[in-house]
């Protein structure tokens, strides 16, 4: 179900901007240069969730249509979409609505203890096929905090890195969340790009053209940017309507994760890319 | 171990993947058949899981004590979850070599051997109705004699009483059973039986009747040194022994599968708890795994020695995988994840479990105040069947966050109670804890066990310690795996939380702890 609404999500935004094109050209006559005026739909779905949270009881599709003054299929399309975006609950006995759990994940995110539990099985699950060690990483400040970390499954001694502060410019998870998560994480340019190993990017053009890079790839990469010889690799961890909310990584010897080229090794690569999208899947999933 | 080894196991998982049912690939299916759902499991030659497939069955609470299970259903959930998982991994039975089967202890079945219907639901491990026959053991002054025979004292956890009450109030059952019709299993004696045969006919054999010796340890009718059904508790409980199956190991050919997995042998059977300990390869006397569920098991390897239960923990079978059994000494927690779920549905202070974490974050320490999570009396080591929860230390200051450290707390130290049984049981204290089971999610609560305990805790990549001991068991019985020592090869460390509490600080909350224990005591009448 959540994979399929993930194939949905594109096509909900195209429908979108298409509703919006041509509000824009009805209105106006041209697009160019010119604002978009208000957007009916938003203010719609905007005023059923003032509806919804000021009842203080679920309320009946009915009901909403009338509060409203409209027709029963645009209330319904409009609060079917809601839902499917978390931001609306329906009772399963009742068929009522009220105020989904996704609300309350807008002020602050997603919990990071809810992360860890939906990525745990996924994130053994890459370790074991990768090699190599995995982190899941949030936006906090100035900073990436890690969420999860699983052991490289070759018996070395390791030490735990849960709750750990790590630098956004230097890490793989770091300058994942900075490509992806543009809003969660300051500019650039407002970061203290600390010099770790000779391989940190310190300044921002460097910077700016290595996020960019990973934007184009869909991976951010660190080649021994943090720690001298241990690199990583890093993918975006989407919720419900494609918002990055947190980065999953692999780290290992630079040599073992990265080939001649520089670019991360295509079998681990895959790997990465696949667990994220199946965590992405569990993080889109309605709740 | 090497580094190239993690590489290795990559590789061969890929191929797995990609090969969509090559008649070459080799894997072990493993059978979970829980309290709540029934579940199949596939395993690569270095235990990384291909697939799974899982259903929930029914629980029946004909009235206030009684929790039955319908066999019929969980046998028609085996049924579906095996097929499911081989489409899930692209493979046939043809691609399986052995089947391995771990389940719920203590859930008691008898059915008709040649018809193959269940006389009654089972009635499972939860239920508490045998109260009066396990009080009437004891009046007969039979508690020595269970002790010494069985390894502990009459109680109402265990299979034997179960079965007696089935004889006595099921129509027909102890007619059937004395007449060589009725049949008595847990749950694996169920499936083996259907899985090879069931009741025969149509030109097939009938099933094969058998259990093996951890679940047969925890049925009060077994003879902990001889491994046999004994006569005399047999007599005392009244049960004829036709109707038992012949106890084997847990490593073995016990039949060929004519259902389901039609010619893949089914090899391996343990207790849930004790599956864990092998899938933790907890091989050496001296280690420890516990499993954290909605309650908690720690089971204790004690090699060839049987332990004792006067420090309130039940000495019980391992495993037996050869000639010699390997033993262990089993410490039970009724509540720790339950706690969570209680904090959570009943008190409604956080969303879901997972967010206690965060709750429990937003204070540095419990503020002074103690959870004692004795819902329906204590387990190890206490054994406080009148004690009731209490939450103690309330004070102005305390808030939501202090209530989740307290409630994380409390898991934390009905560990170290069982530890501490443990290490003088044995004079050999416990140093290292194998964690596995879903609330090693709950890093603060790991690190908390660690600081404890005063000894490191380690969680195992892949949190499927239960099926994985099954199939170790049925893979090794068919030589796929040579011996027990290579599986230690396969279990990786995943995490691990080294303690780092001041001593002072630990013996002080130690102490609260004890005296907010005692404070639940005798509280029901």
């Amino acid at each position: 179900m959540s994979e399929a609404r993930n194939h949905r999500a594109p096509r909900q935004r195209a429908a979108f901007d298409h509703v919006e094109l041509i509000l824009t050209t009805t209105s106006h006559g041209r697009t160019l240069g010119r604002v978009p005026g208000p957007i009916q739909s938003v203010e719609r779905a905007a005023a059923i969730l003032r509806l919804l949270g000021g009842a203080g009881r679920p309320l009946a599709l009915a009901e909403l249509a009338a509060a409203l003054d409209l027709p029963r299929p645009t209330v319904h399309g409009l609060v079917r979409t809601l839902r499917e975006e978390g931001l609306v609950d329906q009772d399963r006995a009742t068929s009522h609505y009220r105020p989904g759990a996704g609300l309350r994940r807008l002020g602050t995110g997603w919990d990071r203890h809810d992360l860890r539990a939906r990525a745990m099985n996924w994130a053994d699950a890459l370790a074991g096929s990768s090699g190599c060690a995995v982190f899941l990483a949030v936006p906090d400040l100035a900073a990436a905090i890690v969420v999860h970390h699983v052991f490289r499954p070759d018996g070395s001694p390791q030490t735990l890195r849960t709750n750990t502060e790590q630098p956004l410019h230097a890490t793989a998870w770091g300058k994942c969340l900075l490509a992806f998560a543009p809003v969660a994480t300051p500019a650039p340019r407002e970061l203290e790009l600390r010099r770790y190993t000779g391989r940190t990017a310190t300044t921002v053009v460097m910077l700016e053209a290595q996020l960019a890079g990973a934007r184009s790839r869909g991976m951010a990469t660190d080649v021994g940017e943090y720690e001298a010889g241990v690199g990583g690799a890093a993918v975006p961890l989407r919720s419900g309507g494609g918002l990055t909310v947190a980065a999953l990584g692999i780290a290992a010897p630079v040599e073992d994760l990265f080939g001649g080229g520089g670019e991360p090794r295509r079998a681990q690569a895959e790997q990465l890319q696949h667990a994220g999208r199946e965590i992405s899947a569990q993080l889109g999933s309605l709740r | 171990m090497s580094e190239r080894h993690g590489r290795s196991v990559g590789v061969s998982e890929s191929a797995v993947r990609s090969s969509g049912g090559g008649v070459r690939e080799r894997v072990v299916a493993a059978i979970d058949q829980g309290t709540t759902s029934t579940r199949c499991l596939l395993f690569t030659r270095s235990g990384r899981m291909l697939a799974v497939a899982q259903r929930e069955h029914r629980q029946h609470y004909p009235e206030s004590g009684r929790v039955e299970h319908d066999a019929e259903e969980i046998w028609r959930n085996v049924a579906r979850v095996v097929p499911e998982a081989l489409k899930r991994a692209g493979l046939g039975p043809e691609n399986i070599v052995a089947l391995g089967i771990a389940n719920q202890r203590e859930t008691t079945l008898v059915w008709n051997r040649h018809t193959g219907v269940p006389l009654a639901r089972a009635i499972t491990w939860q239920d508490t109705r045998t109260g009066s026959i396990v009080a009437d053991l004891v009046e007969q002054g039979l508690t020595d004699l269970y002790s010494a025979t069985s390894g502990f004292g009459p109680a109402a956890y265990f299979a034997g009483p179960r079965l007696r009450w089935l004889l006595d109030n099921v129509p027909g059952a102890r007619e059937g059973a004395e007449a060589g019709d009725v049949l008595f299993g847990t749950m694996e004696s169920w499936l083996i039986w259907r899985l090879t045969g069931g009741p025969g006919g149509s030109g097939g054999p009938p099933g094969v009747h058998v259990t093996d010796v951890t679940n047969a340890s925890r049925t009060m009718m077994m003879d902990l040194r001889t491994l046999e059904w004994s006569p005399k508790l047999l007599e005392t409980l009244d049960v004829p022994e036709r109707m038992l199956p012949e106890i084997r190991s847990n490593a073995e050919v016990y039949g060929v599968c004519s259902e389901v997995l039609p010619g893949v042998p089914v090899a391996g059977a343990l207790g849930d708890q004790q599956a864990a300990l092998v899938g933790q390869t907890c091989f050496s006397p001296g280690e420890v795994k516990c499993t954290y569920g909605t309650g908690a098991f720690l089971l204790k390897n004690t090699g060839s020695r049987i332990g004792g239960s006067a420090q309130g923990l039940i000495p019980t079978v391992g495993y037996l995988m050869g000639d010699t059994p390997v033993y262990a000494l089993e410490g039970s927690i009724a509540v720790t994840g339950s706690l969570v779920q209680w904090f959570r549905d009943s008190l409604g202070m956080i969303g879901t479990a997972a967010q206690i974490e965060t709750l429990a974050m937003t204070v540095p320490d419990n503020g002074g105040c103690y959870v004692v999570p004795a819902f329906s009396g204590l387990y190890a080591p206490h054994w406080q069947p009148d004690a009731r929860g209490v939450i103690v230390g309330l004070t102005s200051y305390i808030t939501r966050g202090h209530l989740a450290r307290a409630v994380l707390e409390a898991t934390a130290w009905q560990t170290r109670e069982v530890v501490d049984a443990m290490n003088a049981e044995s004079g050999i204290p416990v140093s290292r804890l194998k964690a596995d089971g879903g609330m090693t999610a709950d890093h603060l609560l790991m690190q908390y066990v660690a600081d404890v305990l005063d000894v490191p805790v380690e969680r195992p990549l892949g949190s499927e310690a239960v099926s994985l001991g099954a199939a170790y068991a049925a893979g090794l019985a068919v030589g796929h795996w040579p011996d027990a020592e290579v599986l230690r090869a396969n279990w990786h460390r995943a995490a691990r939380w080294e303690p780092s509490m001041d001593p002072a600080v630990r013996e002080r909350e130690r102490e609260n702890w004890t005296r907010a224990v005692l404070r639940s005591y005798g509280w029901a009448r």
